[in-house]
């Protein structure tokens, strides 16, 4: 067991700057925010699904809409170009923050879902067609799941699989049988959301550059969690969400090579993605402009370069020490429960995660349970439907790690689970 | 402690634990099936009528998932029998809640009213009123 000392980040200064942390919980849901009846201390163990909100994001925001808010790119005016510089600099930021290129490579959407739509829409329906393949895996996130399956659906493409060992590792001999001459894409999770698998992209992307083809790489749950560049992997596309990695919700990342967004044409059409327009046609702005239809998240755009700036003060090496610590305590402390299934590669071998079931209690009630000792995990299928099907398992509880954990979190963890197990004996 | 451990009272567990009527009846009036795909619950319930045609007569549900989805068709099963079918088609989630006789998450009711839509939708089926395969409670 590792030494309490060999944690790399002071968690008591950090958890200083997240207000949430500090709340109680276990009172009426029906009006948000701490009242009456919220007496115990959160512990909250779902930043897979969302992550908390440091105090210096929330003040760029403000400092943003008290300060020089308005709309990006139109105003000649002095606020809008303090916005315009703002803005276009959180993708001058992004693109530091994964070694991209540069801005041109960084289209700001919603979120990785959004990002994984526009390249299905403004490439994929124009590419693919019959005969061609696109591969993803088994612990693909719905995502890209259920994006590629329907396009596929449109446009006469066929989707593989890549299949999943019984520790949760793709198959890589079967990954090469798949990845053939007719492959145009291949779609992959970089850490997977329910197993915690960490997935060989820059291999898939040798195999799938190979063959002529794409790979786009959903950076989810990497991102947030580890040092990424893109450049290392080789990816075509690459995509992540900013309220993951302690940024506001509404701003994701389509990271794409430049000369592959140069061919593509708009997913959105509309204002501020134009160059010329007349009654008969219009041309498009440069690179990322040219996916930015419309009024974008601007807010949000600057409220993610302050995260990645919080981030960084980290390290994300210090990061992702402290959530491989947690996760292998948190593997290590359920494990010894015969009654509890872990699922995906061992402790020592994961992304900050940890979805698991407790034989006599249904995912959900645990989680109801959990929810008593105010300790939030996420329960369900993780939108990861099928591979919970292929484990055999309708839901699972998933406990996922982020900066400010810590082990006594983890402990209150395992002792409500404890609970948990008794009430349903 | 707050609202979870409420929603887990003896009675819930109890039903959870030695589901009443549990099975599949052999010569149901009607039966139907029903999911709540968010929570992977299912339930069966099979309905038995009276001579006239329209009195309740017996209820044998079948199934699995959450405890909150099992015990609500268990305790149902045992409050059906004597009521007409357009009672049954009456009742509402406030009927559940009160069933189960504690606060429903806003996240769980969908558990706990699965086994009374899948009954309604049973019924109204049988009756000829919808057609459908399977319930789903997703809205």
């Amino acid at each position: 067991m590792k030494a309490q000392e060999s944690y790399p980040i002071d968690v008591a200064a950090i958890r200083e700057d997240f207000p949430i942390l500090a709340r109680k919980v276990g009172g009426d849901v029906t009006t948000p925010g701490e009242g009456e009846g919220d007496t115990e201390p959160l512990v909250y163990l779902d930043n897979a699904a969302t992550s908390q909100t440091p105090k210096r994001v929330v003040e760029s925001i403000v400092d943003y809409y008290y300060g020089y808010n308005a709309n990006v790119h139109r105003g000649i005016h002095q606020l809008s170009q303090e916005a315009s510089v703002a803005y276009e600099e959180a993708h001058d930021r992004v693109a530091d923050f994964i070694g991209a290129e540069g801005r041109e490579e960084i289209v700001f959407t919603k979120n990785t879902t959004e990002a994984m739509n526009l390249v299905a829409y403004a490439w994929g329906l124009n590419e693919l067609g019959p005969g061609d393949r696109v591969v993803l895996t088994e612990m693909e996130h719905h995502a890209s799941l259920v994006t590629w399956q329907q396009l596929a659906k449109k446009t006469g493409a066929e989707v593989k699989y890549i299949r999943v060992d019984d520790e949760g590792r793709l198959d890589m001999e079967h990954a090469k049988e798949l990845i053939d001459e007719s492959t145009k894409m291949v779609s992959t999770v970089h850490v997977s959301n329910t197993l915690g698998t960490i997935n060989p992209v820059d291999e898939l992307a040798d195999m799938a550059h190979e063959v002529g083809a794409y790979i786009f790489v959903d950076g989810a749950q990497s991102v947030p969690t580890r040092p990424v560049d893109v450049g290392d992997i080789d990816a075509d596309f690459f995509a992540f969400s900013g309220h993951k990695m302690l940024g506001p919700t509404g701003i994701g990342v389509l990271y794409g090579k430049e000369g592959v967004l140069e061919d593509m044409e708009p997913y959105l059409y509309g204002g501020d993605m134009i160059r010329r327009v007349t009654y008969e046609d219009a041309t498009w702005e440069d690179l990322p402009w040219k996916f930015e239809a419309g009024t974008p998240n601007i807010a949000q755009g600057i409220g993610l370069h302050a995260a990645i700036d919080y981030l960084d003060d980290i390290g994300m090496e210090n990061v992702q020490r402290h959530e491989e610590l947690l996760a292998e305590y948190a593997y290590d402390r359920l494990s010894e429960f015969d009654d509890i299934t872990i699922y995906g590669p061992p402790g020592d071998d994961r992304g900050g995660l940890v979805a698991f079931n407790l034989d006599s209690v249904h995912a959900h009630d645990l989680s109801s349970i959990l929810n008593d000792y105010a300790v939030a995990i996420r329960a369900g299928d993780h939108c990861t439907q099928p591979l919970h099907d292929k484990l055999g398992a309708a839901a699972s509880a998933r406990a996922s790690f982020y900066v400010y954990n810590t082990r006594e979190e983890v402990d209150a963890l395992v002792e409500a689970v404890g609970q948990a197990r008794e009430l349903f004996a | 402690m707050g609202m979870g451990s409420d929603m887990y009272r003896q009675q819930i567990l109890d039903h959870y634990k030695n589901p009443r009527n549990y099975g599949e009846m052999e010569d149901p009036t009607f039966s139907h099936v029903g999911e709540n795909p968010s929570c992977g619950d299912t339930i069966k319930m099979d309905v038995r009528l009276e001579d006239d045609g329209d009195t309740i007569e017996y209820v044998a549900f079948s199934g699995d998932g959450c405890a909150i989805s099992q015990a609500s068709a268990s305790m149902l099963s045992q409050q059906l029998p004597g009521k007409t079918l357009s009672e049954l088609k009456e009742m509402d989630r406030d009927d559940i809640v009160d069933m189960l006789g504690v606060d429903i998450s806003p996240m769980r009711i969908k558990c706990a009213v699965l086994a009374e839509k899948v009954a309604q939708d049973g019924a109204k089926i049988y009756q000829g009123e919808i057609d459908l395969d399977k319930t789903k409670t997703e809205d």
